[in-house]
């Protein structure tokens, strides 16, 4: 055999960016050399993304537990999450960035696949997706790509609609963010959620010794060749070389699978299913018998095989799209196939577990590799990475806002200017190519704050928000970190629902670089101390280091799912609903322009200490805009967040599309700037509107807990802030809702 | 016997796909290109089959599952 | 009155259907494998939207040759009603059930939004509960529904009064900025001739409840009701 004859050379072990050290401990795990394929079955199980090895450390800060958390962070394919009357609802959040940026329409879609497939491996069907997606520019700029990234959104956005649609998975929202820092390094983390019975939920597990090995799905070829340890390697020019890396989705067949899967799951003849994701059947087999305290035993050539030729190394470490491993209890394999023929599907039995605590790999019954499960699944090494405050910081944190106050100008041209924006404006040009309707659940479409999703059936809903301001996280890791889960558990709150639990997407750049590990660490630091504040535990997510252009490393950017449940109850939405209704300001504004979105847009200066964030007051508002919920209060409810209060009002106007109002606002601006005043982001605020009838019990309520102001009243065809802004809603409307399709459908030159 | 099919749109039919690249390309310099008609391609092997035989499936193919007679039209080649 | 709503392989809004029919209208309803021939029982069959075999090749010129579809055609040809629900509109004007085509949408991309559509003609078992000329908020989702025949075929559906609803602005008036996928005449959904088969672009499976945000599409279901 091809692959046993090969002597591993320095050369080899490097380019499968195994250590020397790390290969050391690979001899020790198995008592002698590797053979090529144990070789590339270490590299990818041992890479940043299977193993964690540069994160764990750090990782394990994050709360992770909760009276409500019924499947813990690590322990299967996502976290699940107890909402109550026998229901738990299983999701998580996953990048797909690297490859992306390499082929932009297959990356997301493929990465929209992999999620789902681990949510419905678990016996959850998934009910929505979202997605947190970032680029460089799309104004063309001295120095950027604007036509390449546009190249990349217009990709992204069509292989995620491709996805989502075909599967008939509603994508009900997210957020799309532009900076320079993700130029050539575009962010696409893609987040799914499924709901089950409690009884439904199946583990990723290999158990019952002698129990059959299903291979089910498509065949494998060679695409996606050790894609894992491809996704831990930096970005580089030659990474467009790298083009057979990236798989191509096919969202029928993977249709197929998720109804044959849990078909199959209401039988009781399954032991465990995974999905072939990164490191395809390498990663599914041994982390199966790892879990399960048991040994597996395949054979590669039972394996179907799109391409002729391939050896045991290749399809170890394919990662060609919509494949599971199913275990089936022994004397049912009959059953399981029957379901898998009525939906037109191929399952082969390709091995059995076993009771000695290997993966041993065969081809035709000789075995071509053999290693302990446990230790390959969880044993990689663990690193203390060295950490050092970045060079850039204290000289960006001491920027003075102030200083480019001479040159704002116009405060109307500002806000349309800021309304204009792409990270602000509207995103519909992006929302409306994905079905966000199909399943008839959504209740709160995208474009609120947060999206809601009722359970049918029950009284209940479900709210979720995806969110990071990453140049908060570069300007200060730990505030910025503590923000993401701040907002996104605001924007929840804000529909009414009460946060649940997390799932997070650490995008990092390479924490080889003693700076970015700082940047990771402080950033968890923060996550911690608001996870812990908003009782929502940490229940999945991933890790992905490495993002880097040939510029540098991108802005920090822990992407945060926040989970929300509303029971018995309408969801509250973003925009302004009746002439006449009263507007309140919660909470309290303070001159605080570092890290805005008003520097980045006026003067395109991403300096400034970013706002500071009390995460008492934070969950007191939240609390209160619960409690205002819960009585029938809340007309509206929007975050002020990039844009500050006067962008938040602005889109409290007109968000509804076909039902814009204005509003007349008068605000004590103490002792604030102007621009302070319209567009600072001091956290913890929050714009709602209530029926006159219900003020005075509202501010009964308010009063104890949040400072407040009565600012004015719903009404008109004209947005009027105090004397300094007056703009008919059309004007800002038009602005908001055509900044990104203006800047998309130009002819590219 | 090998069938390469063509399928387009008929001529009557407007061709949005086309005209998108045809812009694309005239935006790139390109404005010797008078139109652009998109459409599909597709190969299939018939094994070992007679060429009159042939022709008459690949026509049946293309009339009842290939091409929807009603906004496109096909052409293919044997050999 | 007996519902069967038929699930190809990538049918996705089979169960969206199934929901408002059985749920909130509270009527005998099945799901029908596209496998199943027997469907004799059924008054009104409903062929749903979603991706059909992946839209591969076309969308929905694979799955009119599913056995079912045999069955769906003797169906109609009895006078038994039939709607089809976008992709469920693509397979019966694929399978010759209804005139034309659905063409990708002008802009190229797919489309989910909540449009208007204004009733063009209440003489069908699918609109006489509704008043003719009313304005419906429905949601399209869809990358091919540009509606398209030929001049002939066109003039045919207007002698015949079979174009149903055109897809129209607020206040129910028709043109191109209201029509949002270049559909020949804004036309969103057509009938038959003999009027009991109906396939119309819009979801009104995604407008029949208050928490949707409309409820402007029961009134489509609640009019196939009425053959009782």
């Amino acid at each position: 055999m091809p692959t046993q004859t090969i002597e591993i050379t320095p050369d080899i072990i490097a380019k499968h960016n195994v250590t020397m050290s790390e290969y050391g401990e690979i001899k020790k795990i198995l008592g002698r050399e590797p053979n090529l394929t144990e070789l590339g079955i270490f590299s990818v199980m041992w890479s940043e993304h299977c193993s964690y090895k540069n994160s764990k450390n750090v990782l394990k800060l994050l709360p992770k537990e909760g009276k409500r958390i019924l499947v813990k962070a690590g322990e299967e394919n996502a976290g699940v999450v107890d909402i109550g009357d026998g229901y738990v609802i299983a999701f998580k959040i996953e990048s797909h960035n690297h490859p992306s940026a390499i082929e932009p329409f297959q990356g997301a879609a493929t990465g929209v696949g992999g999620i789902l497939r681990d949510i419905f491996t678990m016996g959850a069907r998934p009910i929505a997706c979202m997605d947190s997606l970032r680029f460089g520019k799309i104004d063309s700029a001295p120095g950027s790509d604007a036509a390449h990234t546009k190249h990349l959104l217009t990709g992204v956005v069509a292989g995620i609609a491709h996805y989502g649609n075909c599967m008939g998975i509603p994508t009900i929202g997210g957020e799309v963010y532009f900076d320079e820092s993700y130029e050539g390094n575009p962010l696409v983390n893609a987040f799914a959620l499924g709901l089950a019975k409690k009884e439904e939920i199946v583990k990723a597990k290999a158990e019952g010794i002698g129990n059959a090995v299903l291979y089910l799905g498509a065949a494998t070829g060679r695409d996606g060749m050790g894609g894992a340890s491809f996704a831990s390697k930096d970005l580089t020019e030659e990474s467009q070389k790298d083009r057979p890396a990236v798989q191509v989705g096919d969202p029928f067949l993977q249709k197929l699978l998720l109804e044959a899967v849990l078909e199959l799951l209401k039988t009781d003849c399954v032991v465990g299913i995974q999905d072939m994701g990164a490191a395809g059947l390498t990663c599914s087999t041994c982390e199966t018998a790892s879990r399960g305290n048991t040994g597996i035993e395949i054979d590669v050539a039972q394996v179907p095989q799109r391409e002729t030729g391939m050896v045991p190394y290749e399809i170890m470490l394919s990662e060609s799209q919509e494949r599971m491993l199913v275990i089936i209890k022994k004397g049912r394999e009959h059953e399981a196939k029957r379901i898998f023929e009525k939906w037109d599907l191929h399952a082969e039995e390709i091995g059995k577990v076993t009771g000695d605590g290997m993966m041993r790999v065969k081809e035709n019954g000789v075995t071509v590799s053999e290693i302990p499960a446990k230790r390959l699944a969880d044993d990689a090494p663990v690193y203390v990475r060295e950490e050092k405050e970045p060079e850039y910081l204290k000289k960006a944190q001491s920027f003075d806002p102030k200083t480019l106050f001479s040159k704002t100008g116009d405060l109307n041209a500002a806000l349309l200017k800021l309304l204009d924006s792409p990270t602000i404006a509207s995103k519909e040009w992006v929302y409306e190519q994905y079905d966000h309707m199909v399943r008839t659940n959504t209740t709160v479409l995208p474009g609120s704050d947060a999206s809601v999703i009722r359970i049918k059936g029950t009284n209940k809903s479900v709210a979720i928000s995806v969110d990071c301001n990453s140049t908060y996280c570069y300007l200060d890791p730990y505030e910025g970190g503590k923000i993401a889960v701040a907002e996104a558990a605001r924007n929840v709150a804000c529909s009414g629902a009460e946060p649940l639990s997390v799932t997070n997407c650490l995008n990092f750049g390479n924490p080889h670089n003693p700076e970015i590990f700082w940047q990771l660490k402080k950033s968890i630091e923060g996550m911690r101390d608001a996870c812990l504040m908003f009782d929502t535990p940490v229940s999945g997510g991933n890790v992905s280091l490495y993002n880097q252009n040939p510029k540098g490393a991108i802005d920090p950017t822990p992407t945060i799912g926040m989970v929300g449940l509303i029971e018995g109850r309408d969801p509250v939405t973003s925009f302004f609903k009746k002439e006449g209704d009263v507007i309140i300001l919660l909470g309290k504004t303070k001159e605080e322009l570092g890290g805005s979105e008003f520097l980045k847009t006026l003067f395109n200066v991403k300096s400034g200490l970013p706002p500071r964030l009390d995460l008492k007051e934070a969950k007191k508002l939240n609390d209160l805009l619960i409690a205002l919920a819960k009585k029938g209060f809340l007309k509206s409810a929007h975050d002020c967040a990039e844009g500050g209060l006067a962008v938040a009002l602005a889109e409290s106007c007109i968000s509804n599309r076909g039902r814009e109002i204005g509003a007349v606002v008068n605000v004590t601006t103490d002792h604030l700037s102007n621009e302070a005043f319209l567009f600072s982001e001091s956290q913890s605020r929050v714009v709602i509107s209530v029926d006159p009838a219900n003020l005075k019990a509202v501010e009964e309520l308010i009063k104890p807990n949040i400072q407040y102001e009565i600012i004015g009243k719903v009404g008109g065809d004209r947005l009027q802030i105090n004397k300094l802004i007056e703009a008919p809603v059309a004007v800002l409307s038009h602005a908001w809702r055509n900044a990104i399709k203006r800047r998309m459908e130009v002819a590219t030159a | 016997m090998k069938a390469k099919v063509y399928v387009t749109l008929k001529k009557s039919v407007l061709d949005p796909q086309g005209k998108a690249v045809q812009q694309a390309l005239s935006s790139m310099g390109f404005n010797e290109v008078k139109d652009v008609r998109m459409g599909k391609y597709i190969e299939l092997d018939l094994g070992a089959i007679e060429k009159t035989q042939a022709e008459q499936k690949i026509k049946s193919m293309c009339e009842k599952l290939l091409a929807n007679t009603v906004i496109e039209e096909f052409r293919y080649e044997l050999n | 009155m007996k519902f069967g709503v038929v699930v190809f392989p990538g049918s996705n809004c089979d169960h969206d259907c199934y929901h408002v029919l059985k749920h909130v209208l509270g009527q005998e309803t099945d799901f029908v494998w596209h496998k199943e021939r027997e469907i004799s029982k059924y008054d009104c069959i409903v062929v749903p939207g979603g991706f059909s075999y992946g839209d591969y090749l076309r969308t929905g010129a694979i799955a009119r040759f599913s056995p079912v579809m045999e069955s769906v055609q003797k169906h109609a040809e009895k006078g038994k009603l039939v709607i089809g629900i976008c992709n469920g509109f693509q397979i019966l004007t694929e399978s010759g059930l209804l005139p034309g085509a659905l063409l990708r949408n002008r802009s190229l991309k797919f489309i989910c939004r909540n449009v208007n559509i204004r009733v063009e003609n209440t003489d069908s078992p699918f609109t006489r509960k509704i008043n003719k000329s009313a304005v419906l908020k429905i949601p399209i989702a869809h990358g091919e529904g540009n509606y398209y025949a030929d001049e002939a075929t066109l003039a045919d559906l207007k002698k015949n009064d079979q174009i149903l609803v055109r897809y129209c602005d607020e206040k129910g008036l028709t043109g191109d900025t209201a029509n949002p996928n270049g559909s020949l005449e804004s036309i969103a959904g057509i009938c038959n001739k003999k009027r009991n088969v109906f396939g119309l672009m819009p979801h009104p499976e995604r407008a029949s409840e208050r928490e949707l945000g409309s409820v402007d599409g029961i009134g489509i279901f609640k009019s196939i009701l009425e053959m009782n």
